[in-house]
Parts: structure tokens; C-alpha cells; sequence
């Protein structure tokens, strides 16, 4: 029609209004540029780490090569990659980046194992059967536990975990089931002696590998419950009526229709649990120690990845040496793995969501 | 082609639905009228607090089987409280108190013995707002079967099939049971919800203004599937619909504000002849 381009009466032409687009242009480049900072942070770090590490295996930064330094080939990626010994700024170094990337595996999958199965099932209860004072009460809690510095745990598991857990598994618990055992070693020798040896031989020192998963473990169940009982709490009530009309139980209401439904956010809640444990470095270090040890035994010290960045941060290596440069490596492919899990969330939100609407 | 029935209803009489071309001039059948049933609920001095504030105040009448009952009345005087107390819905509000006697084929179903869970087994339920599970069509009609652990020997797509004839869907949906519920129209999320209530063969119906948020053609869709359903069920349906309750049920109940119980009686004489000045004042548009 032709009055389309025509300023309607009280549509347009205002000089009031016009000062209210150009103020809504001006706040929506505030918010832009905020957005930006960390697009533009994010992107810094892994090119520090990418530059680095490029020195790392190559002997010079991309940044030097590009100006014509020589390339040199200081640790292959066959040695980083395959490699059983870690010790960069050992007299003799190696450079096998297995045992501490084993390090924070183990310690990663088995803090999963404590805080995925407690967690969901805290905020299971609390979203579906918890009366709504006892959530509101309990609620605050895990969000006050979210929220104590890691520093703190490192402690509780030098204090407690360590020492009385950890040690009270081993003495009270293996090492008696290896006197059993011996005791009945004659019924299969060759298998039961070692076993029952190995078993009565455990003892703690300062760190193990069981004190890391613990700690880590339980410093992440209120994230795992906290953000899953939120995502549960976003279902519509209307779901839940439908099926206790249809004569559901509590528990198939709360696995058959809230877990579904809700399971982006607690899929979010486990990768970010994980990525905490991956990138958890206090805790875990004062738990786990600093001996890149590649060992399936709970009772022995290990070394996570980041326990060997704060290490390697404290100690006396030279800035520019292979050894000083190892931290980038290391530090690019810690990075690698938290984006890694990142698209494994995606993957798996896909191909369980049940999405409401 | 279409046509306004006697009592102001338009129907498209050019549907293939047969469901709807053989019950267009669905009046109350004046057979069901004749005959007396059992009752199937009775209440006894039923009254339900929430907190300290009275939702049903002293409610005391006998809900008859086969038959649609009606309840009207204005907002918030109880209507929903009530439903929910039949099948004890009610029981997953916090603050929700029941006093008096609810009987189910003469069983108090606020006894301590009573399970809930079995009772809404036998006592089904459609809401408001059509509510199907973020699951496929057929998920969704079949989501009561799993949860009662029906025995192996039923069979599954079966039993899937007459639910969704039994709500008039199957034609619309037979060859898409695997998308989701939730793609389909809103009508056709009403009557799939009505599907996954009679899927496990309840006894009763509950609706609570289960076409207040269709369209007319939908809604007609919906009250035409309920004369149909009550040859199997017992239906008591919310509304605030007065031609609505006049058009599909044989009983009615008027509740008025603080949740007392003014009248019940048969549909036709409550929307003609009603004994209390009150309830001829709230049918008119007077009150309420
Ligand atoms: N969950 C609840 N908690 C507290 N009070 C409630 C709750 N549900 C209903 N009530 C109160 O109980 C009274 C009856 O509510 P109810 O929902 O049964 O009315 P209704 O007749 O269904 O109304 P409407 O026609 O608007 O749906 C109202 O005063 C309402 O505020
Ligand atoms: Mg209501």
C-alpha cells in the first residue's frame, strides 16, 4: 500500500523516540563488547597455549618460526603422547605425558563415580520428595558448600580424608581381607598369596589417589545437585500431574517423566562436575601429591596435571627452557579435554532430551 | 456444510469423522435418563481446607455411574478441589486438608488402607490444559500400561490403537505414532490426553474444563467423544460452559462461592426448574 512508507501519525518522526533508538543502540553495544571480552579472552589463552606449546615441540613459538628462527625437534609427540615417565625437569628428563594425563583421569572418572550417582539422587530427593521446607532449608546448604574455596577441602583431606578415610579403609578394611585371605590361600596359591600380600601391605602415606577422588568427588556433588535440582524443578508441574493421574508412583514420576525432561540441565550439571575435577588443582594436590606415578592402586601417591603445572609454577626452571615450556603443552591439551567434554555434552543432550514446551 | 444444531452448537457436518457425523445431534439420550444406575461416588460431609481457608464446605451428594455430571459454578468455589479429591490429587498439595467421607463404590478412599496410587489406577483424569508428555503418540498412550505393570500377555500396540479410536484420534495420527505428542494441534493434544486415560481402563473420567482452551470445532470434537465415552465410564467434567453442561450431562451440581454444594439435580432441571433462587440467578449471568 501506498501509505507504508508514510510516517504514520505517532509511529514515527519524534524526536523523543529517535533519542530512544539511539540509546537502545548505545546499551546494545555495552552488552556486545561485554560479550566480546570473553570471546577475545578466551581466544588469547588458547594462542598463549598454542605458542608456547609450539616451543615446546619445536623449539621455538610460532610467532619466532614465522620470523625465520630454526625449527628444532626438542620432544617428538611420539615421546609426549607415548611416553610412560614424566620427569621434564628431572637430570635425566622424560617427557611421556601418560602418567599425569592418567593422573587426572583417574582422579576426574572417579570423582565422577562419587558425585554423579550423590548428586543426582540429593536432587532427586529434593525436587521430587523433599517437602518444600525441608528444600528450602537444604537448598542453601549445597550452595554454601558450592561456594567453599578449594583450598579448604585440601585440607579437610589433609586432615580427615587422608588420615582417618583413607587410612581407616586401608587398615581396618584391606589390610585385615588380606589376613582372611591368607588365611585361605591354600584352596588357590598361586592367585590368593600375592593378592592377600599385595592387600596386606597397603598402608597410607600423605597422598593417594582414593583421598583425591574422595575430595574432589564430594566438593563436587552440590554442583551436580544443586544445578540438577534446578533443571528438575523447570519441568512443568502439569507433566507430573498427568502421570500421578495415570496412576505413576513417585519413583516413575521421577525417573520416567522429570529425568527426561530435565535431562539437558543435569547432563550440564555432570560435564560441568567433570570439568571441575579435570581442572581442579588445590584440592587434589594437597589429596593426590606430585609423583607422576602410572598406578591402578587407590593407596598410591599420583600426580594430576595440574598438580604438575603448580609445581612446575613453584619450582626453579628457567623462563624459555624445555622444561618451562612443558607447562604449555600440558596446559593446551588440559584445555583440549574440558572442550572435549563440552561436545560430549552436546552429543549427549541430543540424543537423550525429552524437551517440553 | 454447515449447520447450528437445536441448541446453538456448529458443526461441520462435512467430516469424515464417523464419530462425529453419527453423534451430531447428540442430546442427552433420553434412554440414560430413564433408567437409574449405581452410584459410583458418594460424598459425605466433604470438606477440604487449604490451610486454614475452606475450598468445599460440607459436601454431601451421590455421583451416578455411566452418567456425565456436571459441575459448575464460579470461580473458585471449589470445582477443581473437588475433582482432585476424588481421585486424591489433592494429596500432593502441601497445604491441602480433606475432612468427611469420599466413597468409591461405597470404599472411603480416605481410608488408611487406600493406595492412591492403585486408586487413580481406576479414577483417570484429563486437565485444563492439555498436558501430553515431551514422548511420542504412542509412548504417550502407552505411558499408563508401563506404569502399571500390565501383564505380558496384553498387547501393547493393541491396546495403543483402541485407546486412540476410543478418543477419536486414530484416523488423524495411525501413521505417525512415533512423532511426538506434542506436534499435534491443540484439540488433538486434548484427545490424546483423553487416549492415555482410557488406555488403562479406568472406571471414571475426571475433566476439568477440558475444552477451555479450544477452539469451538475442537471443543465439539471433545464433547462429542464424551457422549460416546460414557457407555464405558462414568464422566464428571468441570466447565463453565453453562450450554457445555447443558448440552452433554445428565446430572449437575452447582457450587457457589465458599465452596458449598446449592444444587444437584438432573441437568434438565437444573438449567429449567431450579430449586434455589441462587442457582437461576448464576445460569442466567446474574451472580457469580
Ligand atoms: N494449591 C492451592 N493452595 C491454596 N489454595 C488453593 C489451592 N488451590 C485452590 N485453592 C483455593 O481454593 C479455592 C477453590 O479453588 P478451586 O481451584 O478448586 O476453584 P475452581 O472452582 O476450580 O475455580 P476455577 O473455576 O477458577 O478453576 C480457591 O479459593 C483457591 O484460591
Ligand atoms: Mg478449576
Amino acid at each position: 500500500m501506498s501509505t507504508e512508507n508514510q510516517p504514520g501519525p505517532g509511529i514515527s518522526g519524534d524526536d523523543s523516540l529517535d533519542a530512544d533508538h539511539e540509546a537502545n543502540r548505545r546499551i546494545r553495544r555495552v552488552f556486545f563488547s561485554c560479550a566480546l571480552v570473553t570471546v577475545l579472552t578466551t581466544i588469547a589463552i588458547f594462542l598463549v597455549l598454542f605458542d608456547n606449546a609450539a616451543s615446546y615441540f619445536f623449539g621455538a613459538r610460532i610467532s619466532e618460526l614465522i620470523a625465520g628462527a630454526d625449527l628444532e625437534r626438542t620432544v617428538t609427540f611420539g615421546e609426549f603422547f607415548s611416553g610412560t615417565r614424566w620427569a621434564p625437569d628431572h637430570s635425566t628428563p622424560a617427557h611421556g605425558v601418560l602418567p599425569i594425563v592418567w593422573g587426572t583421569l583417574a582422579i576426574t572418572i572417579g570423582a565422577g563415580l562419587v558425585s554423579i550417582p550423590i548428586g543426582t539422587a540429593t536432587a532427586l530427593f529434593l525436587s521430587e520428595y523433599a517437602e518444600d521446607a525441608t528444600r528450602n532449608r537444604l537448598k542453601p546448604i549445597l550452595e554454601v558448600l558450592a561456594g567453599i574455596p578449594t583450598i579448604v577441602y585440601g585440607y579437610f583431606a589433609v586432615s580427615f580424608v587422608t588420615p582417618v578415610l583413607v587410612g581407616g579403609i586401608a587398615s581396618n578394611l584391606i589390610n585385615p581381607a588380606g589376613a582372611w585371605l591368607e588365611s585361605i590361600s591354600h584352596l588357590a596359591p598361586f592367585v590368593l598369596e600375592p593378592a592377600a600380600d599385595w592387600m596386606m601391605a597397603q598402608s597410607v602415606g600423605r597422598y593417594s589417589m582414593l583421598a583425591g577422588i574422595i575430595v574432589v568427588g564430594t566438593m563436587t556433588i552440590p554442583m551436580v545437585s544443586s544445578i540438577s535440582e534446578d533443571a528438575m524443578q523447570a519441568v512443568p508441574d502439569d507433566l507430573r500431574n498427568g502421570a500421578y493421574a495415570l496412576g505413576a508412583t513417585k519413583y516413575q514420576v521421577a525417573t520416567r517423566i522429570v529425568l527426561p525432561a530435565a535431562v539437558s540441565g543435569i547432563f550440564a550439571s555432570y560435564i560441568l562436575a567433570l570439568s571441575r575435577a579435570i581442572g581442579e588443582t588445590m584440592a587434589v594436590t594437597l589429596a593426590a601429591g606430585f609423583n607422576a606415578n602410572l598406578t591402578a592402586n587407590p593407596f598410591d601417591e599420583i600426580m594430576t596435571m595440574t598438580a604438575y603445572l603448580v609445581s612446575m609454577a613453584r619450582g626453579t626452571s628457567a623462563v624459555g627452557t624445555v622444561e618451562y615450556q612443558s607447562l604449555f603443552a600440558v596446559g593446551l591439551l588440559l584445555f583440549l579435554m574440558t572442550l572435549s567434554m563440552n561436545l560430549i555434552n552436546d552429543l549427549l543432550k541430543r540424543r537423550f532430551q525429552e524437551e517440553y514446551r | 456444510m454447515s449447520s447450528d444444531t437445536p441448541d446453538g452448537r456448529t458443526v461441520d457436518e462435512s467430516t469424515d469423522d464417523p464419530l462425529i457425523q453419527t453423534e451430531i445431534d447428540a442430546e442427552p439420550s433420553p434412554s440414560r435418563d430413564a433408567e437409574r444406575t449405581e452410584t459410583i461416588v458418594r460424598t459425605k460431609d466433604l470438606s477440604v481446607y487449604y490451610g486454614d481457608d475452606r475450598a468445599l464446605d460440607d459436601v454431601t451428594f451421590e455421583i451416578p455411574e455411566n452418567r456425565v455430571t456436571a459441575m459448575i459454578g464460579p470461580s473458585g468455589c471449589g470445582k477443581s478441589t473437588f475433582l482432585r479429591s476424588i481421585n486424591r490429587m489433592n494429596d500432593r498439595i502441601d497445604a491441602a486438608r480433606v475432612e468427611g467421607d469420599l466413597y468409591f463404590h461405597g470404599k472411603n478412599v480416605y481410608d488408611d488402607d487406600v493406595d492412591p496410587v492403585a486408586l487413580r489406577r481406576k479414577i483417570g483424569q484429563v486437565f485444563q490444559a492439555p498436558n501430553p508428555f515431551p514422548k511420542s503418540i504412542y509412548d504417550n498412550v502407552a505411558y499408563g500400561l508401563r506404569v502399571q505393570g500390565t501383564d505380558e500377555d496384553v498387547d501393547l500396540d493393541d491396546a495403543v490403537e483402541r485407546a486412540l479410536r476410543g478418543a477419536a484420534l486414530w484416523d488423524e495420527v495411525s501413521d505417525q505414532l512415533d512423532e511426538s505428542g506434542l506436534d499435534l494441534s491443540g484439540g488433538q493434544q486434548q484427545r490424546l490426553c483423553i487416549a492415555r486415560a482410557i488406555a488403562t481402563d479406568p472406571e471414571v473420567i475426571l475433566m476439568d474444563e477440558p475444552t477451555s482452551a479450544l477452539d469451538p470445532v475442537a471443543a465439539s470434537k471433545i464433547e462429542d467423544l464424551i457422549d460416546e465415552l460414557v457407555d464405558e465410564y462414568t464422566v464428571i467434567i468441570v466447565t463453565h460452559n453453562m450450554q457445555q453442561a447443558a448440552r452433554i450431562s445428565d446430572k449437575t451440581a452447582v457450587f457457589l462461592t465458599g465452596g458449598e454444594l446449592v444444587e444437584f439435580d438432573d441437568t434438565a432441571t437444573i438449567f429449567e426448574d431450579p430449586t434455589d433462587p441462587r442457582v437461576e440467578d448464576y445460569i442466567t449471568g446474574k451472580f457469580g
